[in-house]
């Protein structure tokens, strides 16, 4: 069974059926945005969403993470996590699984990350594609993340009364099956399928004002631009724009004790490359001191450096940088500044 | 190298699990530089190159990154020395002979001893750069048939900064060595040169397509060092430098080390000028 189909209506029975079969993570509304959370009550569960506050990194890369338990008198180490459990992200965009896409990248490359990897083992990804913009700020089509590549286990499609269920690996499978209410997709519901692909085609135009080859050959060019002193009369370096990223993981690492003093947990923390004294060294010397630096930094991470070294722009184009800067920095507006910047020098 | 596997092997299964290191010995170098000698569980050797660092544990302190400035040929342990700069390294300094540490790696990319066989040699110690060059040094002088004429320059602000006093004079005694100091601001005592580090290496003779340079201090001695030996007429990539950067894993992960696309804690510390100069920022090593 390649593609299923789903009826609405028996989407919160599903939703029961995989409550039961592992923990379920799903967007809800949160006033006029949206979260993922724990799944508690099925009817909270939206599939209409823009993309959450956080992304779901927040599970395969919890913001605090445990990494060792130790003892400090006599010299102890032991785990930190004895098992993983298994969970479901449900209802993830595409945009959001190819940021699992880069982040498999990073903590796979040697030494590799167990952390991470086991919990990526004991992940279930079932996507739903957008069909239309959540809102003005992604840039999803330029990056190619508004169509599903591959990632995920089952992908939902919305063909009006039905969902398409896309089945992309035998874990998926093993979620659908034996459900009387899942059936195969007919003829039918592949032409409706195919209907939506094409319908989204009008739909989604990229955003930026190239082709993503001659933005990377932008930021090639344009290190030493002024649009990065613009930012830094803007940025407020307060990290938002980092924290909200699918595809940053930079982090510190911190030992909390418990009152004996003696033992305790080491832990992994979310840090940003914008914090101010993200690259200072114990000598004094700050490797990246201003705004402009660390803006640019920031950029770079996206589109060029993970480019020369993984082939994969690190940019998923889900547009939550632009739409939690509070100095309205916009990566469209940015990127196509310094696109702007390459026509004026010819 | 046996030690070597098990090594990889542990950071390959748990990366952030420090191993039990024994501080056997332990003696203040200077007001503020703590030298330790450590041996790891099982007496296992390091098995490092040198100018790889290692993570150092103080539990409820977190970790720091340390350069090693001991040579792999120093059997049964390896040695560190730290100056106090902050709350790690000044729990660190409290501790003496019987502690216990913990202790990752060793991490990223020492000296390039295996292409550094057969040239002569000039060593720059600006600081606290002679602490990882120590590592080279000694081993040098263990294998000292596999290279040619070796010059150690070393520079410090005050004659009391003067790092391994006692086992400098023993690298003085050397035939194949000479050593040269000088400090930025002389006391009645110092009877040796005063002056920047760069002012020795106009005098230094050199066959400059047959030397490597190896050049550690703080990043402004970096460019008018590189300045005077890109005089010399040493090739780019015959001038070595380390990088001093933040790390917190070690890793290539946690980001505060990078430069540009570069995890200076994997692909560094140790580069040569020629990767060096195309840093476009974030690099202030680089000659202006």
């Amino acid at each position: 069974m390649k593609y299923a189909t789903i009826k609405k209506e028996d989407l919160n029975n599903w939703l029961k059926h995989l409550q039961k079969k592992a923990r379920l993570y799903a967007p809800k509304k949160k006033e006029n945005l949206y979260i993922y959370r724990p799944v508690k009550d099925i009817n909270e569960v939206t599939l209409k969403y823009i993309p959450t506050i956080l992304p779901p990194k927040k599970y395969y890369f919890p913001q605090k993470e445990k990494l060792l338990k130790f003892m400090a008198k006599p010299f102890k180490t032991s785990k930190a996590i004895k098992e993983f459990e298994e969970y479901i992200l449900f209802g993830v965009h595409t945009c959001d699984i190819a940021g699992i896409q880069c982040m498999d990248v990073i903590f796979r490359e040697g030494p590799e990350d167990p952390n991470y990897l086991n919990r990526k083992e004991k992940m279930i990804i079932i996507g739903i594609e957008c069909l239309e913009y959540c809102d003005k700020f992604a840039n999803c089509a330029s990056m190619g993340n508004h169509v599903p590549r591959g990632g995920y286990d089952l992908m939902l499609i919305d063909i009006s009364e039905k969902f398409i269920v896309h089945v992309n690996s035998e874990k998926g499978e093993r979620f659908i099956r034996g459900l009387a209410y899942i059936k195969e997709a007919d003829e039918k519901d592949m032409l409706a399928l195919e209907k939506a692909r094409e319908a989204k085609k009008k739909v989604f135009k990229e955003e930026f004002n190239a082709s993503l080859p001659q933005v990377y050959e932008a930021f090639n060019k344009h290190f030493d631009s002024s649009v990065w002193q613009d930012l830094a009369k803007r940025c407020v370096a307060c990290g938002n724009c980092t924290t909200v990223c699918p595809t940053c993981y930079c982090f510190d690492v911190w030992d909390e004790m418990e009152l004996s003093f003696n033992e305790g947990m080491r832990y992994r923390i979310w840090n940003s490359c914008q914090m101010e004294d993200f690259a200072k060294v114990a000598g004094g010397e700050d490797f990246r001191k201003g705004r402009d630096g660390r803006q640019r930094h920031r950029y770079y991470r996206k589109f060029k450096y993970p480019m020369d070294k993984f082939n994969r722009y690190f940019c998923t184009g889900c547009g939550r940088c632009t739409r939690s800067c509070m100095a309205e920095i916009s990566l469209k507006e940015t990127v196509n500044t310094l696109l702007a910047e390459g026509e004026e020098q010819k | 190298m046996i030690d070597r596997e098990i090594l990889l092997e542990k950071m390959k299964t748990s990366p952030y699990k420090p191993m039990r290191g024994k501080i056997i010995e332990s003696k203040m170098l200077t007001d503020k530089e703590k030298f330790f000698r450590i041996e790891l569980e099982g007496k296992i050797n390091l098995a490092h190159e040198p100018g790889q660092f290692v993570m150092v544990s103080i539990f409820g302190y977190a970790e720091a990154p340390i350069s090693v400035c001991s040579s792999p040929t120093d059997k049964g342990y390896f040695d560190l020395t730290v100056r106090n700069v902050g709350v790690f390294t000044d729990k660190l300094q409290k501790l003496g002979k019987g502690d216990i540490v913990g202790i990752r790696g060793p991490f990223g990319k020492g000296f390039p001893i295996d292409h550094m066989f057969g040239y002569d040699l000039v060593i720059v110690a600006g600081g606290l750069g002679i602490v990882p060059l120590r590592s080279l040094i000694r081993y040098i002088t263990y294998n000292k048939n596999d290279f040619g004429h070796v010059q150690i320059l070393i520079g410090c602000k005050t004659p009391k900064e003067f790092l391994f006093q006692e086992e400098t004079k023993e690298w003085m005694k050397r035939a194949e060595i000479k050593l040269n100091c000088t400090v930025d601001r002389a006391d009645p005592d110092w009877t040796g040169n005063v002056g920047l580090i760069t002012t020795l290496i106009p005098g230094v003779d050199i066959y400059p397509a047959r030397t490597y340079a190896v050049v550690v201090g703080p990043p402004v001695m970096y460019r008018f060092v590189i300045k005077e030996l890109l005089k010399k007429n040493i090739p780019e990539h015959q001038i070595i430098v380390s990088l001093e950067r933040r790390m917190r894993c070690g890793l290539g992960k946690c980001g505060h080390c990078q430069v540009e696309g570069i995890y200076i804690c994997q692909s560094g510390p140790v580069f040569d000028y020629s990767q060096l100069k195309d840093f476009k920022g974030e690099c202030h090593e680089k000659v202006l």
